[in-house]
Parts: structure tokens; C-alpha cells; sequence
């Protein structure tokens, strides 16, 4: 039935970027002009972040994450360029939202989608759970197929119109209701300079200043100390399936390595150079070895899950690493707030 | 992590539909992005992830064969679904599926309601009722 509708083609060149929200970010940024990296993207949405929030659980594990709420760097970083965004939601109407997503990209505009992974059928299978805050950009229509940019992805994919329509509405947490957003303006001008210290300020802000402790280092170290008691508290099976989660989180598809430090570094590393700050160099470089610490940590716990070493003890070794993380960041965090001054 | 350390332990997680993009620095000390085929304490709590569904699926099938649940059990453990979701999807409120799971509600459901099931589970009408199918899997 879709067949006959007309094909769309919109001029849209696909990126891989290693995070979702990142890679639609910057790839709609870049069809509109702005060229600015994944890592850029990341840094001015301040997205680096930790929170262990243990009586809040997803299918019986805490919710451990080390990003803001989806949408956020998006949200961030639209603002601090001064571009529009326009966005819809269809509670309930499948068909309507199909709908206005062709209209949209019948006006040559590219279009970010929210969807659910487990019924995304490109995806790998063991990474297809019921997560339901992927993000990826329609830039077009073929033979009744969209063209679909995933940013995980390292080519473009395409998906038939019930497939697409099927993620789009998937069920359970945070489902999409068919959340579409494009940009609809762009500004002539931005100061990317003050955007990149203002964003450091926040990043370093939300690390080290919310006052409830489940987040920034203090949710890290409140997970260390209860980490150590795992394995008593919730027994072998339980405290190894909490222990995983935590590296799942911290590595799985889109974190780009270390629960995204790695790209923080990159970022720091970035803005250094473009703001000629030396110190800036120092602070990506620290920031590296926190990253190298979180994979050090993920080796102990694989360790630990794949039952090759003595629990009790472990799980005391791998909570005092991010223990030890936890002041290095904390160290980092505090001399980005010098970016005010300099 | 430096460019040369981004590790490449496939073991079939990504089935080779593509490799991740990761971050890492090169011998001047300059950020690149690097692909990856996997990593290994990563793979190990993925299989960890998909080794507690098994059990539960397994545990389901079982109790489906000595009959004390139904195949929608089954198949709601497969899918990693539980009833909340299952409601969502088919728009059968959480009572009624939790009935469902029972061998003897199951068997007078009418032919609508094993459709939204099924459509929801992926699977046909047939699967959803054939109990043989869960028998071969002993092998």
C-alpha cells in the first residue's frame, strides 16, 4: 500500500558516531551547516555524568547511568547554538505520526525519530532488549522504504514503513509515542567559545554539586560503599547480575569506552586547542586515565561474573578502583571550574 | 586507552552487522575514533544479561510441559516481556493476561485474542498453541 508513494531523496551524508543522541546531534547539525564533532556535541551538552539510583529498578537491576536523561545533549546543545527545534509526539496515533514524518521529509528536512530497539530488525539480536530511547534521523523514502541513518551504525540502513512505524510505538519504559524533532532554524552566528566554557562549568557542576548523593562522584562512591556489600546482601546470583549491569552500562553500544570518559577526553582535548588553554590538555589527559580506571574495573568485575576469581574479596577490590576514580574525577571536575577565569 | 589497546574480541555479539566506534588516543597523544569488534568483559556481561532469560524462559517451558502454566508464559519469558508489558502491546488488561498464563483459561481463549498475543509475541496463531513445538526442545 505505501509502495506508490513517491520516493524522497534529501542530500543527507551518514555519520557513525558511538552514542545515539551524539551522532543524530551532530549529523542533523552538520546537513545544516554546523560542523561540529561527535566529541564537540558530547562536551556542549555537558553529557558527561554518573547515577546509581538503587530503589529505582529496570527489570529487577538499579538504574546505573552515566549520561543525562535522553534528550538532554540534544536539548543543550541546540540552545547554546541558538538553533530552533521543532518537535511532535502522537500518543496513540501510529498512522499520524507516519503521517507527519513523511510531510516533514517531503519539505527536504531530515527528521531525528525516538525508538525502541527490540523490534529494530538491523540490529544485532543480543543487543535487542526493551530499551526505548534510540535515536536515529529518516533523511528519505524508496520504494515505499524510509532511508534511515542510524548513528551506530557505520553505513545508512532502510526500514518498511510497518517496521518503522512498530519502533516508533514500542511499549514499556519510556516508550516514544512517536517523538519526531527536526531543526527548523538556524542561527547566522554563534559564539562556540562561550558555549564550550559554559559547558564545562555545568559538567563540572552536575559531577560535584547536586546535593542528593546518587549522583556525580558522591552516586559513585554511594555505589562503591554498597557494592562492597553485594555479595552478603543480595547473594552470589543477584550481586553478579548487579555487578554486570554496571558494565553494561559503562560499555555497552554508545558509550565510545568508559562510560563515555573516553569522548569527554576527547572533547577537553578539543576545546584546549581551540581555545588555546594549556591546562585544558592536562585535564583531557587526567581524564584519559579516569577512563583507563573504569576499563581496569570492568576487567575485575568480568572476572567476577564469568566466576574466575574469589567473590568476596573482589568485590571489595573492584569498589575500592572506583573509589579511587571517584577522587581522581572529583580532582578533574574541580579544575574545570578555572574555565571561568581563563 | 591507547589506539593500539582498542580491543577486538569478537565473540559474535554484534554478529558482524557493524563495529562500534570507540574513542582512544594515538602515539602523539591526539584523540581518534577507532572501531571494535568487541570487548571481552563486556561480552562476558552481555551473555550474562541473556544467560538469566534463558533460565527463565527454561523455567517457563518447564512448568508449561508439567502444566501448571500456559504456552503465553512461555513465550512472554522468551520475549522478555512480563505481564505490564504484554498489557501494553495487546491492550489486554494485566488481570486478564495474568489468567491467561493458567492452562485452563488459556485453552477457551478465542481466536481475536490469540491474534493479539501472537502479533505481539512475533509468533503465529500456531506456535502460540502448539505445545509440541516446546517438547522438541529437550533434545
Amino acid at each position: 500500500m505505501n509502495k506508490n508513494k513517491k520516493d524522497v531523496s534529501i542530500e543527507f551524508k551518514h555519520y557513525q558516531a558511538a552514542h545515539c543522541e551524539n551522532g543524530v546531534t551532530s549529523s542533523l547539525l552538520k546537513f545544516h551547516g554546523i560542523e561540529l564533532s561527535e566529541a564537540m556535541v558530547f562536551g556542549l551538552g555537558s553529557g558527561i555524568f554518573f547515577t546509581y539510583m538503587p530503589f529505582y529498578k529496570l527489570n529487577g537491576l538499579p538504574v546505573i547511568s552515566f549520561r543525562p536523561y535522553p534528550g538532554m545533549i540534544f536539548n543543550r546543545v541546540c540552545r547554546h547554538l541558538g538553533v530552533k527545534i521543532k518537535r511532535h509526539k502522537f500518543p496513540g496515533k501510529p498512522e499520524k505520526a507516519m503521517e507527519m514524518l513523511d510531510t516533514i521529509i517531503e519539505q527536504g528536512i531530515p527528521t531525528g525519530c525516538l525508538v525502541g530497539v527490540y523490534h529494530l530488525s538491523y540490529f544485532p539480536d543480543p543487543y535487542r532488549f526493551h530499551f526505548n530511547a534510540h535515536n536515529l534521523i529518516v533523511y528519505g523514502r524508496k520504494n515505499g522504504d524510509y532511508l534511515i541513518s542510524d548513528p551506530i551504525m557505520e553505513t545508512s540502513v532502510s526500514l518498511p514503513h510497518n517496521e518503522l512505524q512498530r519502533v516508533r510505538y514500542a511499549k514499556g519504559t519510556y516508550p516514544p509515542k512517536g517523538r519526531m524533532y527536526y531543526m527548523n532554524s538556524i542561527p547566522e552566528d554563534y559564539d562556540l567559545d562561550a558555549a564550550i566554557r559554559k559547558s564545562i562549568l555545568k559538567a563540572s557542576s552536575q559531577m560535584l554539586t547536586i546535593p542528593i548523593p546518587l549522583f556525580g562522584v558522591k552516586g559513585i562512591r554511594y555505589m562503591a560503599r554498597r557494592m562492597k556489600k553485594w555479595p552478603e546482601k543480595l547473594g552470589d546470583r543477584k550481586a553478579s547480575l548487579y555487578l554486570g549491569q554496571v558494565v553494561r552500562m559503562l560499555e555497552e553500544i554508545g558509550t565510545g569506552g568508559a562510560g563515555f570518559r573516553f569522548i569527554y577526553a576527547a572533547f577537553l582535548q578539543e576545546a584546549a586547542n581551540r581555545l588555546e588553554i594549556d591546562w585544558l590538555h592536562d585535564c583531557s589527559a587526567q581524564m584519559t586515565e579516569a577512563g583507563d580506571k573504569w576499563r581496569e574495573f570492568a576487567i575485575i568485575a568480568g572476572r567476577i561474573f564469568k566466576g574466575r576469581s574469589s567473590k568476596d574479596e573482589s568485590y571489595v577490590a573492584a569498589a575500592d578502583i572506583l573509589l579511587e576514580i571517584a577522587d581522581r574525577e572529583e580532582k578533574i571536575y574541580r579544575q574545570l571550574k578555572k574555565i571561568k577565569h581563563s | 586507552m591507547k589506539k593500539q589497546e582498542v580491543p577486538q574480541d569478537n565473540e559474535g555479539m554484534l554478529e558482524d552487522k557493524f563495529r562500534e566506534l570507540c574513542y582512544a588516543v594515538d602515539a602523539d597523544g591526539n584523540y581518534v575514533t577507532v572501531h571494535s569488534t568487541g570487548w571481552s568483559p563486556k561480552n562476558a556481561a552481555m551473555k550474562q544479561a541473556w544467560e538469566e532469560i534463558h533460565i527463565k524462559t527454561e523455567e517457563a517451558r518447564q512448568l508449561v510441559l508439567a502444566g501448571k502454566k500456559s504456552m503465553l508464559a512461555y513465550y512472554m519469558e522468551r520475549s522478555i516481556m512480563d505481564v505490564k508489558l504484554l498489557s501494553q502491546y495487546t491492550g489486554i488488561p494485566k488481570r486478564k493476561i495474568k489468567r491467561h498464563l493458567k492452562p485452563s483459561a488459556f485453552q477457551t481463549l478465542d481466536k481475536e485474542t490469540l491474534e493479539l498475543y501472537a502479533e505481539a509475541l512475533k509468533i503465529s496463531v500456531e506456535e502460540l498453541t502448539d505445545i509440541s513445538r516446546l517438547e522438541k526442545r529437550d533434545e
